[in-house]
């Protein structure tokens, strides 16, 4: 009998996948142009990109597949109108409602159900969508990977390049598949994991990577896991982080105000069940990360890499990968070697962001705020990651648990994550959900500490450092 | 539309031998405007001023006399890493800053250098010490020279170091010409390419 079998194709990941379909040209040097598929913006850059493009007398190519909304430094306090709090900040709104008018683009405005910030609102509208290739004016696009997209992230001059030619000219990436092993305690967070990672592999760890997350730990992780998780991929420098789909990728997306309907949707799906690695794939580095019994994780200096098990002590700077960035960031930290990092008094508690800003961040610290008051030294605040995200929690009751723990309960934005308009008090301590914990980012000469919401609720209603199984009874 | 050609650059190397110093060390976010004109007095202001006032920090490398022109930064591994703010480059630039001599650079804020000509050079971590302790050594009175067509790094010991720039940012750099006028020439492999992937798969194309 003649084997009429077609012949095999080479095994493939799911990023090669992705690029191959997508790759329009290669300009040698391991430079390629790529075409992109969706183009998100927000008000930090977005309006620039625009007006520059305007200036020198072009068009947005294809202005159905760009999406903008304000996120940045836009007013998150209740009430608010639509001004900004930083300098400037308003003509940095301005700019970009302006280009989107001028352009044809879909803007999500201050009063719109659909505003938020710009990682949770994509998946969450499935604006994004599994095998899709995505840029942003904003590093943590790759944090859209956790629905199996491809985002990069870039600067404003190639957002102007790629509204104006649909491609991007960017390196190919090597690949890394980085498996996650071992058995976790049942109380572990997505973000203790991820902090896990970076203080493994470093900062600097998967530089010139696309990473692919991977093992049973990230097969078995809710899709809000995985953005969180991905999210964080840019602070251990890697170029994106992407997950294979699955049937739960497909659920989350399911009736997204932009998702593709009907047959059309079942056309979809078929496509996207094709996209996980193949079995046999072979990727450029393979990294093992063992999680196995890992505690609760929080930040101690001022790198991500900086990581400790909350029941760990503040290192010696001769034990860190950088001794010299160590000593600085003791110093700015004002913290001493052998300090248990567990009982550190905290001034400033915040919830939200890109990282951790969706309903199930919010569920997950209203249930240990239940019946709690937060210690009165302590300046606390929610802010839901979207205006969708605030809606749902205000409908589960969620807004009343945050609001009679005595925390700030916000509009959607990113806020106090970074200096956009609000800071934390100069010297301030700060435990906080975001994925950065560099100098000076919430505030002048603020101390961060990353942890996860569970950490950072604990920790509010203690007033110091505290992982929520070592918290005391609830008031009665 | 072009900018301004980069081809051979001389000027006094200043040394930051720190690694991952992340874009919100290059310059704050409170700093940054819609124009990018006047960035260079918040370049790295955390660690130059001392308070808000500005008051300098005498020991930050930049507030030594020797460096306050200074054209070359020489830098750790991960330059630039965190955040895509464009601003990063553009405060370098405004300071004065023509090159970043580094181990590495985050993935974004190297396409930000070649989109604004400020040359990324990339070398080995020996070197980059060694530039470093020598820029250090000659405290500004002797100059770095870098040609751009060459890749190559004219330390002022008489030695000569070899960088990798790809072919194409190389023609960028060299003739000042802007990327979107070299990648509008492959607008027909663009549109099919987006023929192609439209109709195998037309969810790509969103549905209102």
């Amino acid at each position: 009998m003649i084997n009429s079998a077609p012949p095999r194709r080479r095994p493939r990941t799911l990023f090669d996948k992705i690029w191959q379909r997508h790759v329009v040209s290669d300009f040698g040097d391991g430079l390629c142009l790529l075409y992109i598929d969706r183009i998100l913006l927000h008000e930090r850059g977005g309006g620039m990109a625009l007006a520059a493009l305007s200036r020198a007398g072009r068009r947005v190519r294809r202005p159905e597949t760009v999406f903008a909304t304000f996120d940045h430094v836009l007013d998150t306090r209740p009430g608010r109108t639509g001004a900004a709090l930083a300098s400037g900040g308003a003509e940095f709104i301005d700019a970009l409602r302006r280009g989107s008018a001028f352009h044809g683009v879909e803007l999500f405005d201050i009063a719109d159900e659909r505003q938020g910030i710009v990682h949770v609102i994509s998946p969450e509208q499935a604006i994004v969508l599994p095998g899709t290739t995505v840029v942003c004016n904003d590093s943590h696009t790759c944090t859209l990977g956790g629905v199996s997209t491809l985002g990069l992230g870039i600067g404003t001059s190639d957002i102007e390049h790629v509204l104006a030619t649909q491609t991007l000219v960017t390196h190919r990436p090597k690949t890394m598949r980085l498996r996650l092993e071992g058995r976790l305690p049942a109380s572990l967070t997505a973000k203790d994991l991820v902090l896990h990672v970076i203080g493994t592999i470093g900062a600097a760890g998967a530089n010139g990577y696309a990473v692919e997350m991977a093992g049973a730990i990230v097969r078995d992780m809710t899709v809000e896991e995985r953005l969180t998780v991905c999210n964080m991929a840019v602070e251990f420098a890697a170029r994106s982080a992407v997950i294979s789909p699955d049937e739960k990728t497909f659920r989350y997306l399911a009736g997204g105000t932009f998702a593709p309907k009907r047959a059309l949707w079942e056309r979809a799906v078929a496509a996207w069940r094709e996209l996980a690695s193949d079995a046999d794939a072979v990727f450029d580095a393979e990294t093992v990360v063992d999680c196995g019994d890992l505690e609760p994780q929080v930040t101690w200096g001022t790198s991500p890499e900086h990581t400790l098990p909350i029941g760990g002590a503040v290192p010696r700077p001769e034990e860190c990968r950088d001794p010299a960035r160590a000593r600085r960031s003791l110093e700015y930290m004002e913290l001493t070697p052998g300090m248990p990092i567990a009982g550190l008094p905290v001034d400033g508690a915040f919830i939200g962001s890109c990282t951790n800003g969706r309903l199930s961040d919010l569920r997950t610290a209203a249930e240990i705020l239940k019946d709690r008051r937060v210690a009165p030294t302590v300046r606390a605040l929610c802010v839901p990651g979207s205006t969708r995200v605030k809606r749902m929690a205000e409908a589960e009751g969620l807004d009343r648990i945050f609001v009679n723990a005595g925390f700030e309960w916000r509009e959607s934005g990113c806020s106090l994550c970074f200096s956009g308009g609000e800071n934390f008090e100069p010297g301030r301590r700060v435990i906080t959900t975001t994925n950065r914990n560099f100098e000076n980012r919430q505030g002048r000469f603020v101390r961060s500490h990353l942890a996860s919401p569970k950490t950072v609720a604990a920790s509010a209603i203690a007033g110091h450092i505290v992982g929520a199984d070592m918290l005391g009874n609830r008031a009665r | 539309m072009t900018s301004e050609p980069v081809i051979r650059l001389t000027g006094i190397a200043a040394p930051l031998l720190r690694d991952n110093v992340d874009t919100d060390q290059i310059i704050p976010s409170r700093a940054i405007r819609l124009q990018k004109a006047g960035l260079g007095r918040s370049l790295f202001a955390a660690w130059r001023y001392s308070d808000d006032a500005g008051c300098e920090n005498p020991e930050f490398v930049l507030n030594r006399e020797a460096y306050r022109r200074a054209n070359f930064l020489i830098g750790g591994a991960n330059f630039g890493c965190g955040s895509s703010r464009e601003a990063a480059v553009w405060a370098l630039k405004d300071f004065g800053f023509a090159a970043i001599l580094a181990e590495s650079f985050g993935n974004i804020f190297y396409a930000n250098c070649i989109a604004n000509g400020l040359v990324p050079v990339a070398l080995e971590r020996t070197a980059v010490s060694r530039l470093a302790a020598l820029a250090e050594d000659v405290e500004g009175r002797d100059l770095f020279r870098i040609d751009v067509e060459s890749c190559t790094v004219h330390p002022p010991d008489g030695s000569s170091i070899r960088f990798f720039l790809p072919v194409l940012y190389r023609r960028m750099l060299v003739s000042g010409k802007k990327m979107i006028d070299v990648v509008l020439e492959h607008e027909d492999e663009i549109e099919a390419c987006e023929q192609r992937n439209r109709a195998e798969q037309p969810w790509l194309v969103p549905v209102r």
